[in-house]
């Protein structure tokens, strides 16, 4: 983290969202994605509602604040459904929002809930055509017997207005619920995983998908396992990862077979068979798979720790982060309040050196690779205070709590960070608390 | 228990109590185990097997069916109605579930409060 003046130093920079504590279920933020630029800023919700904050351009005169996101747009991107064959609510949560890159003036992304993907074209409208000659300013037709010349339509400038429709509903692919979805490198084709299944799609093309992956048991007695995050390489349009419940990542060729259910590569880290116990495999599960930048690595994270896998080396990550080790000794009541089961995702900022994920009490962890230092920080509104750095937090886990450290029985389990997202190019960051969105970015030295 | 002690003893502690070198190896999470499985004694040995993850997969059925409704409001028009189990299960049995156990999904007309 230590940059041309040393140390990093996160600060205040904005939080988006309400302030009070009752928050609405449709409130929840469930996903958080910068577009490749990071220039958009895109978060989706439990109401299956879609908000995208622009960076606004720098402010040259002011060098040390950098500039600021606000709203570009906002849409409903997915609605509630009830399946009546099967008897199966569909949420209208989004589960993931992955950006295109862009290619044209319009910006696309692609948004899921449990069931249906959904292709949005987002577009600016600055200008209106004016001087139809066949209709009046308002729209409505003019008696074309009073017309007596003709003019060019002129475009004038209006205020700006940004649109987005659903240009492509890919529906109807998947019996389990959706968890992840990856845009290829090729950028034609994208993935969406299940529990059980993976699929390959067209981005042009609706009403047909491939089936990549199927690891649904002919008898679901036999089910030991799901799949819980799929990802595509950065670079290899052919290479795509996916990680289990069980603690395992596998990496597949594309180019082998048409179906890739025999994975190239099986990444597992042995267990000490003596160490078992009930919780070894809830743990173990792993909730997010995100390959570096550079596309050499992956990072998994899983209930107590963020793993780093070199893609060459499949029988032990080359390094492990503890992000809440002090929580071992807490498992029972986390299985009993089901917080055990929290799914947190994992993010590299944009050179691969740093590493960052969510934890309770609205702390998160950032790991430092090359200085191999860790920092944890807290996103609240009592450190709000415009370009306020944040103060590293400690958490004390038994015996004498020092000042200013807080005991692992004063944590409030239900604050918790499961999405983070960082700036492509720059040290910004976007962290979700339950209903809130704040922006930290580094003090510039 | 014996088993566990093999990893980490190393020559010089061969004469140290056995007892107090078991003590310092049992994991936080054997002990977290014990704690649960005194809790809840009838708890699968299976863990992360088929339980947890078929109720995973079956995240979101709900079960409705009008006519058990109608003839069940008919049969006890002068009780109360059923309340709604806290926890689904698989196994619908003797409740038959309301209207407001499957409440209305709308879709949010309010904005999100992050654009305001």
């Amino acid at each position: 983290m230590a940059g041309p003046g040393g140390d990093m130093q996160w600060c205040f920079s904005q939080v988006k969202g309400a302030i009070d504590d009752d928050v609405a279920e449709a409130d929840i933020i469930s996903t958080v994605e910068f577009n490749h630029t990071g220039e958009l800023l895109a978060t989706g919700d439990k109401g299956g509602r879609v908000v995208i904050f622009q960076q606004e351009i720098e402010n040259k005169s002011q060098p040390q604040f950098r500039s600021e996101y606000n709203v570009y747009s906002t849409f409903q991107s997915h609605e509630p459904e009830f399946d009546y064959l099967k008897s199966l609510e569909i949420e209208e949560k989004i589960n993931k929002i992955r950006w295109l890159p862009q290619k044209n003036a319009a910006q696309f992304l692609l948004s899921t809930n449990d069931k249906t993907i959904k292709l949005w074209k987002i577009s600016e409208r600055d200008k209106r055509p004016e001087g139809y000659n066949l209709k009046e300013e308002d729209g409505r037709y003019k008696d074309p017997n009073t017309i007596t010349s003709l003019r060019v339509p002129v475009l004038i400038p209006m205020d700006l207005m940004v649109e987005a429709s659903p240009r492509r509903v890919f529906a109807n692919a998947h019996t389990y619920h959706i968890n992840s979805i990856s845009v290829n490198s090729d950028e034609e084709t994208y993935l969406s995983a299940d529990d059980l299944r993976i699929n390959l799609w067209n981005l042009e093309i609706t009403d047909r998908s491939f089936n990549i992956v199927d690891i649904k048991p002919a008898n679901m007695e036999e089910l030991t396992e799901v799949i819980t995050a799929a990802e595509f390489h950065p670079h290899q349009c052919n290479t795509f990862v996916y990680s289990s419940s069980k603690g395992t990542i596998r990496l597949c060729d594309m180019r082998a077979s048409a179906l890739c259910d025999k994975h190239s590569k099986l990444f597992e880290e042995p267990e000490d068979p003596s160490n078992r116990s009930f919780f070894s495999e809830i743990i173990s599960s792993i909730s997010d798979v995100k390959f570096s930048h550079n596309g050499r690595y992956m990072m998994t994270r899983d209930y107590l720790s963020v793993k780093i896998w070199d893609l060459n080396m499949e029988n032990r990550p080359v390094e492990t982060h503890q992000v809440h080790e002090y929580l071992r000794s807490k498992l029972c009541s986390l299985y009993e309040n089901d917080c055990i089961f929290d799914k947190f995702e994992c993010c590299w900022n944009g050179n691969d050196s740093v590493v960052m994920t969510g934890s309770y009490n609205n702390f998160f962890r950032m790991f430092d690779r090359g200085q191999r230092r860790d920092v944890t920080l807290e996103a609240s509104r009592e450190n709000s205070k415009p370009m306020q750095v944040l103060k590293p937090r400690k958490v004390c886990a038994g015996g004498k709590r020092k000042k200013d450290e807080i005991s692992v029985d004063s944590l409030d389990f239900n604050k918790k960070i499961l999405h983070t997202a960082w700036h492509p190019q720059d040290n910004i960051i976007a962290v979700a608390t339950t209903n809130n969105l704040y922006i930290f970015q580094d003090k510039v030295n | 228990m014996s088993g566990d002690n093999e990893d980490t003893q190393t020559a010089e502690d061969t004469s140290v109590d056995e007892k107090e070198v078991q003590e310092k190896v049992i994991s936080p999470e054997k002990v977290e185990e014990a704690k649960l499985k005194s809790r809840y004694p009838n708890l699968g040995n299976k863990p992360g097997g088929s339980d947890l993850l078929r109720k995973r997969l079956q995240k979101g059925q709900k079960y409705f069916d009008s006519g058990d409704y109608n003839m069940a409001k008919a049969k006890i028009k002068n009780k109360q109605l059923p309340t709604a189990a806290p926890e689904k299960t698989e196994i619908t049995g003797d409740h038959i579930p309301t209207p407001q156990d499957l409440p209305q999904r709308k879709p949010s007309l309010v904005a999100s409060k992050l654009a305001g």
